[in-house]
């Protein structure tokens, strides 16, 4: 995504060129990466508190310092919504905390949510200077960005971004995630009315009912949604376009544009024997009974299951997630059951790494052929076999093979199937013209992000199949000016 | 917003809540259900619509007090609100002209069959009806069924109203008397299994309704799951209906159960507290 900023323009100014002469190069490049201060491994895995602590203001003045504030600045190229980096982390060096908060909000409605969320790794730090020209650890850039929208949350004065003089014009965002709240973020900016509407009863989409509080704690989200309150973002809960209402009924009330970022609902199961039995659950609806609708609290009505041993088939970070809450809520054995090598694991790094600290079992290149329940139903064993890895296959991953005859039996409470998603069908079969591919997603024009309904625009998950918080993000950003351009258009007509 | 504006004890332990609900009441169609949360605390439980009257606004819900959120739910007094409700979801029922239709309700499961039971009525079929329960007091919507079938039969456990007996013999003297084109059933998954013998026995083609455990409601979850023909489908956005003869009822009265033992808990300690 362009923001026809020009970089090199802005590097230039004065204050940035004062603040490269503060410090040699070489100095900056010889100060170590920051450490992300953490619960103690033992003390969190107990309780619900967030594992990361965030940077000091210390921590992140140091931080700062190490950005050379390249000429070229590569690392924005690895930002799905291509933040400004040099330009905060230059602010956070030069003490404007809340200066770097307003410069990351240019372009991310969420940075306390993707400073914490986002796999850096593989997008900003793996493009940063330091990682491909001086092959040192990058620059902590999502730490920094945390640091930056907590100062802000904290200070009490979080700046609600500018917003245009109404247009008049209606527009819808269906479902309250990540993509959603960014294109709702965009055209309230641009000066639509925009209605988020949202399935649940709580707003925020996977952000609360999918990912823990100890990685994301929900009071972050929810300062995050006041916020889009304030820029006159209209939430709507329990409502379902195309059930509660159809989208003919909307159009009628005025709308002119829909969003759809209503997330890849369904969760897939293996359909291996005894897979129905008490006690296996999606990790979609474990994640969801623990974080929505707070299950683990007695006094909360909704009933848990959370045993001594419990398995967790899958190795994204849904999977971490849910085998991390399972210790958390008393597991003596909490087990990650996948099939290939810790390489191909796709969660993130952080996550193995916190989960292996915390004293989560990995067992890999194993997979479930069969779970055995005992008379009443309830699971009681599952049966697993090794696998070894042969070729890569299409997704480039070396292609896991069973090995004959290596089937064993663990004793298990629950198990947790956290094998992937596939999109929800609720759109989809309210709209007999939309296209759709074959694994169900729906087909958008890449760079507006537009549906085969023309008034349509789609984005996250429902399109992609199953990506991150950002790239939803991007999604929502992109179909905001593809959806501007359309309506524009129309309303000249 | 989902203000109860009506309140009829069918009997003590089984309620119907007419609830403000404009946009539902004007979408639902036969065979929808919603997800109700009565309180902050309360859990997401499915309820079948029973009836809805787009010019006041509102839908009907029958609930049948089982656990703590049900309790809840029919504790609630006129002008109350029911903190959220969505809906409708799940497939409506299809509706087409074909002939006879047999439809058997059991116990609270006759309130979600009364709007099918209109509907297949309204497309011109011969519609015939076989309510049941445990005794007298647990029938319900005995007058609105009548109003709506050609035939009704009554069965009770007990004998104390209609014919003594289960619902699958009153079906089955209507089977052996005429031609059925096409069998609703809806009630406790035990009956339904039943029902559902029956019908294959005589090659009826049959449809359940069923109603399994949920969370979301929107197909997020897979707590609703059954095995429909040998293949996982989830109840509340692949049903609730289906062809019962391909419904592993075995499989689904062991996940009903799924949280029994920690609903007798919460329903021992909420009666408790409601005593004190």
């Amino acid at each position: 995504m362009t923001n026809n900023i020009d970089y090199k323009e802005e590097r230039n100014a004065q204050w940035r060129a004062e603040l490269r002469q503060k410090l040699k190069t070489k100095d900056r490049t010889s100060l170590p990466r920051v450490h992300m201060p953490e619960q103690n491994a033992q003390t969190r895995s107990h309780n619900k508190l967030e594992v990361n602590e965030g940077l000091s203001e210390q921590m992140a003045l140091e931080e700062a310092k190490r950005c050379i504030d390249c000429p070229d600045p590569t690392c924005i190229t690895g930002c799905p919504v291509s933040i400004n980096i040099p330009k905060f982390i230059k602010k956070i060096e030069a003490g404007d905390f809340n200066g770097a908060a307003s410069v990351l909000k240019e372009t991310n409605t969420l940075p306390a949510v993707c400073g914490r969320v986002c796999p850096q790794e593989k997008q900003c730090e793996s493009k940063c200077f330091y990682t491909i020209t001086l092959k040192k650890p990058p620059v902590a850039i999502g730490y920094l960005e945390r640091f930056a929208a907590d100062f802000e949350r904290e200070s009490g004065n979080i700046a609600v971004p500018e917003v245009a003089a109404p247009n008049g014009l209606k527009v819808a965002s269906i479902g309250s995630g990540p993509a959603g709240l960014a294109f709702a973020a965009d055209m309230a900016r641009m000066g639509y009315s925009v209605t988020v509407f949202e399935a649940l009863h709580e707003i925020g989409g996977v952000l609360k009912y999918g990912i823990p509080e100890f990685r994301l704690p929900n009071v972050i989200v929810d300062v995050e949604i006041e916020n889009l309150r304030k820029m006159g973002v209209n939430f709507v809960k329990n409502f379902i376009v195309g059930k509660t209402a159809s989208f003919d009924d909307l159009r009628q009330d005025g709308y002119q544009g829909f969003f759809v970022g209503s997330g890849a609902g369904l969760p897939s199961f293996m359909n291996i024997p005894g897979e129905n039995s008490i006690g296996i659950f999606s990790a979609n609806e474990y994640l969801t009974r623990v974080n929505l609708m707070n299950a683990a609290d007695p006094s909360t009505d909704t009933p848990l299951q959370s045993g001594k041993v419990v398995a967790v088939i899958g190795g994204g970070n849904t999977a971490m997630d849910a085998v991390r809450t399972a210790k958390r809520l008393g597991a003596n054995r909490a087990i990650i059951i996948y099939r290939r090598s810790l390489e191909e694991m796709p969660a993130r790094v952080e996550e193995i790494k916190h989960a292996q600290e915390e004293g989560i079992e990995f067992m890999v290149l194993h997979n479930p052929t069969e779970y055995i329940a005992d008379k009443d139903g309830y699971v009681k064993q599952i049966i697993v076999q090794r696998m070894d890895l042969g070729e890569p296959d299409a997704s480039g991953r070396r292609r896991p093979a069973p090995v004959e005859g290596s089937e064993f039996t663990i004793d298990i409470d629950n198990a947790i199937v956290s094998v992937g998603v596939s999109p929800n069908p609720l759109i989809p079969s309210s709209l007999p013209d939309l296209k759709t591919t074959r694994w169900g997603t729906i087909v958008v024009n890449e760079n507006t992000m537009q549906t085969s309904v023309e008034d349509l625009f789609a984005g996250g998950d429902i399109v992609r199949g199953g990506a991150t918080v950002i790239l939803a993000m991007g999604d929502g950003r992109r179909a905001a000016e593809g959806m501007h351009e359309y309506i524009s258009k129309k309303v000249k007509k | 917003m989902n203000r109860i504006v009506g309140k009829h004890f069918f009997s003590e332990r089984v309620i119907g809540l007419t609830v403000e609900a404009p946009e539902i009441a004007k979408s639902r169609k036969a065979g929808h259900f919603v997800i109700v949360r009565v309180d902050e605390k309360g859990e997401r439980i499915p309820l079948t619509i029973a009836d809805a009257d787009i010019n006041q606004g509102t839908i009907t819900l029958v609930i049948q007090v089982v656990g703590v959120s049900s309790a809840k739910l029919t504790a609630l007094e006129l002008g109350d609100h029911i903190l959220d409700l969505v809906g409708p979801l799940g497939q409506a029922t299809h509706v087409e002209r074909v002939g006879t239709v047999l439809a058997a309700g059991g116990g609270v499961g006759v309130a979600p069959l009364l709007p099918i039971i209109k509907a297949f009525k309204q497309a011109g079929n011969k519609v015939i009806s076989v309510i049941a329960a445990r005794n007298k007091d647990l029938i319900i919507l005995e007058d609105e069924v009548a109003k709506y079938s050609d035939e009704l039969i009554v069965m009770t456990d007990d004998g104390s109203h209609g014919v003594k007996g289960l619902v699958t013999h009153g079906m089955e003297q209507i089977i052996q008397r005429e031609r059925v084109n096409l069998a609703i059933t809806i009630g406790p998954a035990i009956m339904m299994k039943f029902c559902s013998q029956l019908t294959q026995k005589y090659n009826i083609p049959t449809v359940a309704s069923l109603n399994t455990i949920m969370v979301d409601g929107t197909g997020m979850c897979g707590a609703c799951r059954v095995s429909v023909g040998g293949k996982t489908k989830f109840v509340c956005v692949d049903g609730p209906e289906f062809d019962a003869h391909q419904v592993d009822f075995e499989e689904m009265l062991t996940r009903l159960k799924a949280y029994k033992r920690e609903e007798n808990e919460a329903i021992a300690s909420y009666l408790a507290s409601q005593k004190q």
